[in-house]
């Protein structure tokens, strides 16, 4: 099929600003999906609010676009209701971390085969640039004039911890890995995180004079090592996967629940 | 069957992601902000810029033109 065939079509062109990693991530999605060989039909995405929420919008999947924070929520009911669909959920690092975030660590305990895709711009953009727990300490918003004093939160480090059994990162850059880590999250058999680095020039760009998309990407580019290659310096980008483990799967486990117990009946 | 460059100017938004990360500096941005490629000649159809593109605003087709060997 071709990319344009999973869009609809007459909601382009997308809301997001000219540069916006949101695209990026959109269009590598769906080459995910393509490669896959998936069909619309067997496709759920779930979203909650933001602009990376907006993405549920654009494609012709089923779709749900629900509240900010609690997609995760929606797609366990989704998941639940009928197992063989792939429920993918797209969020924002304020929807994943701040509001969502305990809808984040618990989905990752209970390992339901659910595929987050944390979009991380390091700000929350559709209200206006307020910083965001991914936030890097020092960094502006319009709610850190003289720069954030909190401490951010490690995607990827929160995800593992909390017992997510498939854990990426890649950027908006790496498109070729972002395509290929996105697959194997999908095809991963459980809760799958994929943290993605996605600039928002608009406010995250504009608020710490990091120049425009494209120096956005070169930033992306420059910092980034694979795993074990880099030197620890601050602001390094890991990026690879950190974790991919088969481990019992909820649905498989509710269903042989379902079966242990109304065997003992009999 | 050829390869080909199409571009959708009604979705490109100008952010010259795609022009700067052209291996080959196929693309350019014309006055109204929208791409084209002046060197398209250049272009060995490694499909970055299409991968790039946020806007979903070029793909790589191939065309039933013959080729210029083929002719
Ligand atoms: C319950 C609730 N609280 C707050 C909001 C306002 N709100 C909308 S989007 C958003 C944050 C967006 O940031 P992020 O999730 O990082 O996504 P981005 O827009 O950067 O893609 C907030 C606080 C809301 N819609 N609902
Ligand atoms: S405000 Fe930021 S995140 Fe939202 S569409 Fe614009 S660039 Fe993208
Ligand atoms: S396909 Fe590759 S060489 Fe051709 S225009 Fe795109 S980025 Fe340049
Ligand atoms: S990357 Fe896409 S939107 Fe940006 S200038 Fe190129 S064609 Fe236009």
């Amino acid at each position: 099929m071709a990319v344009t065939d999973y869009l609809r079509e007459q909601f382009m062109p997308h809301i997001w600003c000219p540069g916006c990693g949101h695209g990026i991530v959109l269009n590598s999605l769906v080459r995910a999906v393509e490669q896959i060989g998936l069909e619309k039909n067997d496709v759920v995405m779930v979203s909650g609010i933001g602009c990376s929420a907006r993405m549920a919008g654009y494609l012709d999947f089923h779709t749900m676009h629900t509240l900010h924070g609690r997609a995760l929520a929606f797609a366990t009911g989704a998941k639940m209701g009928n197992p063989r669909l792939k429920v993918i959920v797209p969020m924002g690092d304020g929807d994943a971390l701040a509001i969502g975030g305990n809808h984040f660590i618990h989905a990752a305990r209970r390992n339901m085969d659910l595929t987050a895709i944390v979009m991380n711009n390091n700000i929350y953009g559709m209200t206006g640039g307020q910083f965001s727990p991914a936030t890097p300490k020092n960094r502006y918003a319009t709610t850190a004039p003289y720069g954030t004093i909190d401490e951010p939160f490690d995607v990827v480090k929160v995800a593992t911890a909390a017992g997510a059994s498939f854990v990426a990162r890649s950027t908006t850059y790496h498109v070729n890995e972002l395509i290929k880590l996105i697959r194997e999250g999908i095809e991963h058999p459980g809760f799958s995180v994929i943290e993605i680095l996605d600039q928002c020039p608009t406010y995250y760009g504009r608020k710490n004079l990091s120049g425009s998309a494209v120096d956005m990407l070169k930033h992306f580019k420059e910092n980034s090592v694979k795993i074990g290659k880099g030197t620890g310096a601050p602001g390094e980008i890991e990026i690879g996967v950190f974790v991919k483990e088969v481990r019992p799967e909820y649905c498989d486990k509710y269903e042989s629940l379902v079966k242990e117990v109304q065997g003992g009946k009999k | 069957m050829k390869k080909k460059l199409k571009f959708n100017r009604d979705w490109c938004k100008g952010c010259g992601i795609c022009v700067e990360f052209c291996p080959k500096n196929v693309l350019e941005l014309d006055d109204e902000l929208k791409i084209y490629a002046p060197r398209s000649g250049d272009c060995i159809f490694c499909k970055m810029c299409e991968l790039r593109c946020p806007d979903i605003a070029i793909q790589i087709i191939e065309t039933q033109e013959e080729s210029d060997e083929e002719k």
